[in-house]
């Protein structure tokens, strides 16, 4: 009798530390979250996160590259032959196989985000075995939609998000 | 035991309080500020949006004109807690002022449209263009004006409406100074910048002089302050939360110590 | 000589220690090699405290959690905050504005530095009240003392650091005290300025020395705590335990009653933080630093107040400075300056007054601090002054004689039969 009244006694205190326990415990995830999301992009950075760029200027073969949250993008105006290159690719040859026209909006732009996929150095434009661009870091040979085809980055030059404002004008972002 | 620890502790830290805000109000002597009633005030304040909106209206006709408000962007308008601005409309408010940008590809400066993500124009390029303009008073910023004056809000209120025609005898007013009954010193170098029907109000509302010292006043202490009702909300969370964990966590401490409470 | 001979020549050394862990398994296995794990158990979870300990001992754990709280949100301020003098104060409106819950982490910053104050003061005066200071104790009071002047000096410096009116002008004023220095104050004060005024040099350096304060107040936490370890917790009867009926164990029931007390503390100042966060600052501060204006009420932050007071009841300039410092610094004589055998107030009926007389004391300044350095508010602060050392250097060693300690019982656990019985009156407040 007396060590069923124990029993119970201690079972209900168990009961209310975990309650408690649980509730303190969500108090401090939920005081933790702000000092970690105080890390996260500001508000006044996300605001800045599309810019506008005037292509009207851009010669057929010209690639002008233009800063868009920090990293370099390459806007080129592929000429025929580059365009025919991009298309006339097998996918057998590709690592990371993905048709030209999954990459563009309009044929002639080819937008992309100038940033090897390896470590994250800026290839540079008109190199490399396959006229596209080629990374100077660790050799990696990129075409002329900026895919993969040789060296040790894993993954195509990342297409961001944009679209084409009227005529002459592009929104990245 | 409990509510007399609470009590104590309450009194310790009112009495500080007291003392503290006995100082602030120890100044000399003022005329008593005018106390409007303020939706945002009080645990579960917000703002009136309409008269926020309302309240820039005031600022960006009145105001703007020498008042820079350089700590707050356009895009803030469009932010929840705030005026409230559709996103549509705060690119319209941006777009009305020429920002300098650049350089550009020439190494040229540039004037564009303004975008939300610009901060608002200010009306001089520096201060001291700002104050050789204004007789060499310096119209403040006031991103942060409503909480760097005592009594705040309702400070800038009173000030807006504390000009008065008849100036007491033993008051001499320089020239360009005006006499304002609440102003610090009571003298001030603005001039009345609101009368009835300074500006119209899109939504109908009557612009009297007192509905737009109201108006821009809720702005200016939306631009100091433009979490205010996040901080309120989560406030009231969390005092509530934590009201309930001291509960549970004395009830257990309680539990303990009555183990050994009960054997002496 | 023989092998034998060799042997008595050299003593034996043990440079491996490892093994005598309670623990087995893993645990056993860590502490064995590192005996941290050992050392908590003993220190925190065996650990025996008197049991008849108020409210008035949560102060130590609720410090703590101020200064754990306060590093956490001032190392998410650092990542945003930019120590010069043409970005100070729009770095600390971005945070305000745009960083993601900025808000919120800088008005704890800043309103747990007074709250900080505010444990810190009652935390004091618990140790005043029953003699905390006394024998074996003096050591823990002094390194308490020295936590006291780096708190001083890490609030000073962060409060210039939004680079308002107020930081800009009590940087001045406070970094000028340092002139009062015979021969050297001028140097001095160029030397810590690193230019001929406040300015972006001082600035920088301020934020650096804000930081490294920090630091040193931890380290300085660390030895008062483990002087605590070492001398045991006094106890509102200011007698020493003697066996296991006046202790309690660490954990649970010191834990629990100090988890309470944290929380109320919590409580209080969420409070203030998310419905008056500016109630204890200054609204000049929200007016960017300007070399050209002085604003017309320079006031210190409020938990200066007092010792503010003091500096200015003191018409001379390097006799102010030592005045201030030296109210502060006093605090570590008191140990020998009171040499009363009895520790606690529940049985020194004249020293009781005494300390309730210091307390009063210290809100009149902190009234003073406030109030303009003219008329009769100069009289006052120089009585008030006066009355903060007498309570040191007369009151203290006088009572010591003269006093006649009221009966005492014999051990913790009779003194809570005694409180139980309504024979004794302790301070109810923070009884229970």
């Amino acid at each position: 009798m007396n060590e069923n009244k124990n029993k119970d006694k201690s079972t209900r205190r168990d009961f209310l530390t975990t309650v408690t326990a649980t509730v303190g415990a969500v108090g401090v995830g939920a005081a933790v979250l702000p000092v970690i999301s105080q890390m996260n992009p500001d508000s006044s950075v996300k605001a800045l996160a599309s810019i506008e760029v005037d292509i009207s200027k851009v010669k057929e073969g010209q690639e002008i590259t233009v800063l868009w949250r920090g990293k370099p993008v390459f806007i080129k105006r592929r000429t025929k032959e580059d365009i025919l290159k991009a298309k006339e690719t097998k996918m057998a040859d590709l690592k990371d196989p993905q048709e030209d026209k999954a990459r563009v909006i309009k044929e002639e732009w080819l937008v992309v985000i100038g940033v090897c996929t390896h470590l994250g150095c800026v290839p540079a434009g008109g190199q490399g075995d396959y006229s596209g661009w080629f990374c100077p870091c660790h050799g990696s040979h990129y075409d002329t939609s900026g895919r993969i085809r040789k060296g040790p980055a894993p993954t195509n030059l990342e297409v961001p998000k944009y679209e084409f404002v009227g005529s002459d004008k592009i929104k990245i972002g | 035991m409990k509510t007399f620890f609470l009590k104590v502790n309450f009194i310790f830290i009112f009495l500080i309080f007291a003392f503290i805000s006995n100082i602030s109000n120890s100044k000399e002597a003022q005329a008593e500020l005018l106390k409007p009633n303020w939706s945002f005030d009080g645990f579960f304040g917000t703002f009136d949006r309409a008269s926020l909106q309302r309240g820039f209206q005031v600022y960006k006709e009145v105001c703007a004109s020498c008042h820079s408000m350089s700590l707050v962007s356009y895009r803030n308008l469009g932010e929840k807690g705030g005026p409230e601005f559709t996103e549509e409309e705060v690119k319209a408010i941006a777009s009305q002022y020429e920002v300098t940008d650049g350089p550009n590809a020439q190494g040229e400066m540039f004037i564009r449209p303004g975008r939300p993500s610009d901060k608002f124009k200010s009306p001089y390029p520096n201060e001291n263009a700002s104050r050789s303009a204004n007789g060499g008073a310096y119209p403040p910023d006031m991103s942060v004006l409503a909480k760097a004056r005592p009594g705040g809000a309702d400070y800038i209120y009173s000030v807006l409406m504390g000009y008065e025609e008849k100036v007491p005898e033993n008051i001499k007013l320089e020239d360009g100074v005006y006499y304002n009954k609440y102003m610090s010193g009571n003298k001030i170098r603005m001039s009345k910048p609101l009368s009835d029907g300074s500006v119209e109000y899109s939504d109908g509302t009557k612009a009297s002089e007192e509905q737009m010292a109201k108006d821009v006043t809720s702005f200016m202490m939306w631009a100091a302050e433009p979490h205010l009702e996040v901080r309120k909300k989560l406030g009231f969370k969390s005092v509530l939360y934590l009201l309930i964990l001291t509960i549970l966590v004395y009830l257990i401490k309680k539990k303990i110590w009555s183990r050994i409470e009960s054997k002496v | 000589m023989s092998a034998d001979n060799l042997e008595q020549k050299y003593k034996p050394v043990h440079t491996n220690k490892t093994g005598g862990s309670p623990f087995t398994g893993i645990t056993g296995w860590i502490d064995n090699r590192l005996p941290v794990i050992r050392m908590f158990k003993h220190e925190y979870l065996d650990f025996q405290v008197p049991k008849s300990l108020s409210y008035f001992w949560s102060f130590g754990g609720i410090l703590t959690i101020c200064l754990i709280l306060l590093i956490i949100t001032g190392l998410s301020l650092g990542m945003h905050y930019k120590p010069d003098t043409k970005y100070a104060f729009d770095s600390v409106e971005k945070i305000m504005r745009d960083v993601n819950f900025g808000w919120l982490i800088r008005y704890a910053h800043m309103n747990l530095a007074s709250f900080f104050f505010i444990a810190v003061y009652l935390h004091i005066f618990r140790g005043l009240y029953y003699g905390s200071y006394k024998e074996p104790r003096q050591l823990m009071w002094l390194i308490g003392i020295v936590i006291f002047f780096l708190m001083m000096a890490t609030a000073f410096l962060g409060y210039t650091l939004p680079w308002g009116q107020m930081s800009f002008w009590g940087a001045t004023v406070i970094t000028n005290l340092f002139s009062a220095i015979p021969f050297f104050g001028e140097s001095v004060v160029t030397w810590l300025w690193g230019d001929y005024s406040v300015g972006d040099a001082a600035l920088n350096r301020f934020y650096v020395l804000h930081w490294l304060i920090a630091f040193l107040i931890v380290g300085a936490v660390v030895f008062h705590v483990i002087a605590l370890h070492i001398v045991g917790s006094n106890n509102p009867s200011g007698i020493e335990p003697k066996d296991t009926r006046d202790t309690v164990s660490f954990s649970p029931f010191t834990t629990s009653k100090d988890l309470v007390g944290m929380l109320v503390f919590l409580l209080i100042f969420v409070t203030v933080m998310m419905y008056a966060p500016n109630y204890l600052g200054h609204p000049d501060n929200y007016i960017p630093a300007n070399p050209l204006v002085t604003p017309p009420h320079i006031v210190p932050e409020w938990y200066f107040l007092p010792f503010y007071a003091i500096l200015r009841s003191i018409p001379d300039k390097l006799m102010g400075v030592i005045a201030m410092v030296s109210s502060i610094a006093v605090l570590g004589l008191l140990p020998w300056l009171d040499f009363s055998k009895v520790r606690s107030s529940v049985f020194r009926p004249i020293w009781k007054q005494c300390v309730f007389l210091f307390v009063l004391n210290f809100f009149v300044l902190m009234y003073i601090g406030a109030a303009p350095a003219e008329g009769i508010y100069l009289v006052i602060g120089r009585i008030a002054t006066a009355f903060w050392f007498a309570f040191f250097f007369i009151l203290a060693p006088l009572v010591s004689i003269v006093e006649k300690p009221l009966p005492m019982p014999e051990s913790i656990h009779e003194f809570e039969n005694w409180k139980k019985q309504g024979k004794i009156k302790t301070i109810n407040i923070f009884s229970k």
